[in-house]
């Protein structure tokens, strides 16, 4: 039986694979061995262990600052896309809205618009009203842009579920309102868990508008990051990469599962 | 059900609830939410858009047509000064380039992915997903690492005695290409999967069954039935290139810029921000435009895979 499984016969297939999947994974992960190592300089692979530059990472004031400020914009940007998201999601799937298609064409738009456009334009319209380098105004923009993450998972979480469940909640004698609360909102929680994690790391990862509209006290780690890569290339940043990194792949692990639970 | 709609629902379940709703009698006034309600849960999100994305988008956009007086000038600079359209050319030649490296060196993984057992299947789709959820600003900070003047690559260049002093790697257009392809490359191979995955492998085995060999079964059969996935990978990766900010920025030199590093030079060092806006005009008309034309080819294919 011919089988097009991949056989030993296509030896040169897969080394090719392997050449390709190193070719993937090298650049991404090797900050990581990079930050254990002890020196200033970048050596691979390390000659020994230690943690210096994550100390060193701790110890420095504006690598913490700029982490807090970061953590603390994803949080709200988080808070607020997830809700606004999810609001929109339902009447998009759920509600009688002239114009639907438009309406879903417009709140997509940002994926398509390239992000330096985005920078540039929000950095005008911040700068006399003195939004940039602010808590608000990096909340304000990082929201409108990760809406429509949360409202492709959630409308999507939607669109699986079975309608006549909250129809047979509503024949129950329940108001729509109720029903929703009673029996959408926790058959779609995992989808709304997994919007949520999106729209955190799509904050927290942002690097672009944050390279424009962050001041000389409030910057994000991405900001911190880009200066240091081109001012000083201390092993810091591969400790903060790792730091970053390691975050990264546990929460869209945790998002991904959360995803695939609704698609059951 | 009739078999004819049997495959259109196969792929869109969704649509057996669709066609199911109108036969159910409840009354649609009171599972639909109303429009008042509709239009007040909308709302907050279109009004953020609206402020903070649409509004400042357009008026950089208006900038570069009415500063300092209504005029055309800053388009007219664009076409007229050679530095500024070789600009353009580049991008798109650099963009043409990583596409077709992302598309050479992620089909094969794709396929390895649609054809390999369950466990390595799942094995070779972490290594792609796992950079593809790390930051760009991260892995374009890998790639100094090894690519700077004492990174790894010239440090073990010199060890092994390849050379005796380090080659200036970065800042090269070369690096710019290969580095944004790894940057790009999971968007190249996600969409394949699931095109190659949609092929029955009973098509493949009939064409060796009837005597093609495994290479022949390949390029008549599974290649021309990946073409939505081509297409669709290409496209991802073409448009998210032409836009492209960081790695340029930060892999690349003086003789690499591209529009988007172009724009940010423009409105954060020369301060012209009309200029800015007119460039920005043309990177987001190039990239809606592809967009559009493309999909519109996507729906001609898939409807032809349909007949």
């Amino acid at each position: 039986m011919p089988s097009l499984r991949i056989r030993a016969g296509d030896l040169p297939l897969r080394l090719f694979g392997l050449a390709v999947l190193a070719f993937l994974l090298l650049p991404t992960l090797i900050m990581v061995p990079v930050s254990f190592d002890s020196v200033h300089f970048i050596r691979f692979p390390p000659r020994d262990f230690s943690l210096r530059w994550y100390r060193e990472y701790l110890a420095d004031p504006e690598w913490m600052a700029a982490t807090v400020f970061s953590l603390q914009i994803a949080a709200l940007t988080m808070l607020a896309a997830t809700v606004l998201g999810t609001m929109t999601a339902v009447a998009l799937e759920r509600g009688r809205l002239p114009g639907r298609e438009a309406i879903r064409a417009l709140l997509l738009a940002p994926l398509l618009v390239p992000h330096v456009v985005v920078a540039i334009a929000v950095y005008l319209q911040f700068t006399p009203i003195g939004l940039t380098g602010t808590t608000t105004g990096f909340v304000l923009i990082h929201t409108a842009l990760a809406i429509p993450y949360v409202v492709l998972v959630v409308s999507a979480s939607l669109a699986r579920l079975d309608p006549t469940l909250d129809r047979a909640a509503m024949n129950l004698g329940a108001s729509p309102t109720r029903a929703f609360f009673a029996v959408t909102l926790p058959l779609i929680r995992p989808g709304i868990f997994a919007a949520a994690v999106f729209a955190f790391l799509s904050s927290f990862d942002e690097t672009v508008v944050a390279f424009f509209i962050s001041g000389d006290r409030h910057k994000t780690l991405t900001r911190k990051m880009f200066e240091d890569i081109d001012m000083n290339l201390s092993p810091i940043i591969a400790a903060a990469s790792t730091v970053i990194v390691v975050v990264t792949i546990a929460l869209m692990w945790l998002g991904r599962s959360a995803a695939a639970q609704v698609s059951k | 059900m009739t078999d004819a709609a049997a495959p259109a629902l196969r792929r869109r379940p969704w649509l057996r609830t669709a066609r199911a709703a109108p036969a159910t009698a409840a009354p649609v006034s009171r599972d639909r939410l109303s429009r008042r309600a509709s239009l007040l849960l909308v709302s907050p999100a279109l009004l953020l858009l609206g402020w903070a994305f649409f509004l400042p988008v357009a008026a950089l956009l208006f900038r570069s047509v009415s500063e300092p007086t209504w005029t055309l000038a800053h388009y007219a600079r664009l076409i007229d000064e050679p530095l500024y359209l070789r600009i353009i050319l580049r991008t798109l030649w650099i963009s043409a380039g990583v596409t077709v490296l992302a598309l050479v060196l992620g089909y094969p993984i794709a396929l390895w992915i649609a054809r390999a057992r369950a466990g390595v299947a799942a094995f070779v789709t972490l290594c792609v997903l796992i950079p593809l959820w790390t930051s760009v600003l991260v892995r374009s900070y890998g790639w100094i690492l090894l690519l700077q003047r004492n990174g790894i690559v010239n440090s073990w260049l010199k060890e092994w005695g390849f050379i005796d002093r380090s080659l200036a790697l970065l800042y090269s257009e070369t690096t710019v290409l290969v580095a944004m392809s790894h940057v790009l490359l999971p968007f190249m191979i996600l969409p394949l999967v699931s095109s190659l995955k949609n092929i029955s492998p009973d098509l493949g085995k009939a064409a060796l069954n009837l005597g093609a060999s495994p290479w022949r079964g390949f390029v008549h059969v599974t290649l021309p039935l990946s073409l939505p996935g081509i297409f669709a990978g290409c496209l991802m990766v073409f448009v998210l290139s032409l836009g492209f900010y960081i790695t340029p920025a930060l892999l690349g030199g003086p003789r690499t810029l591209m529009i988007a590093t172009l724009i940010s030079q423009q409105a954060t060092e020369m301060l012209n921000w009309p200029f800015a806006g007119a460039i920005s005009f043309v990177l987001l008309a190039l990239s809606l435009a592809i967009t559009f034309a493309f999909r519109k080819l996507l729906g001609v294919e898939r409807a032809a895979a349909h007949a």
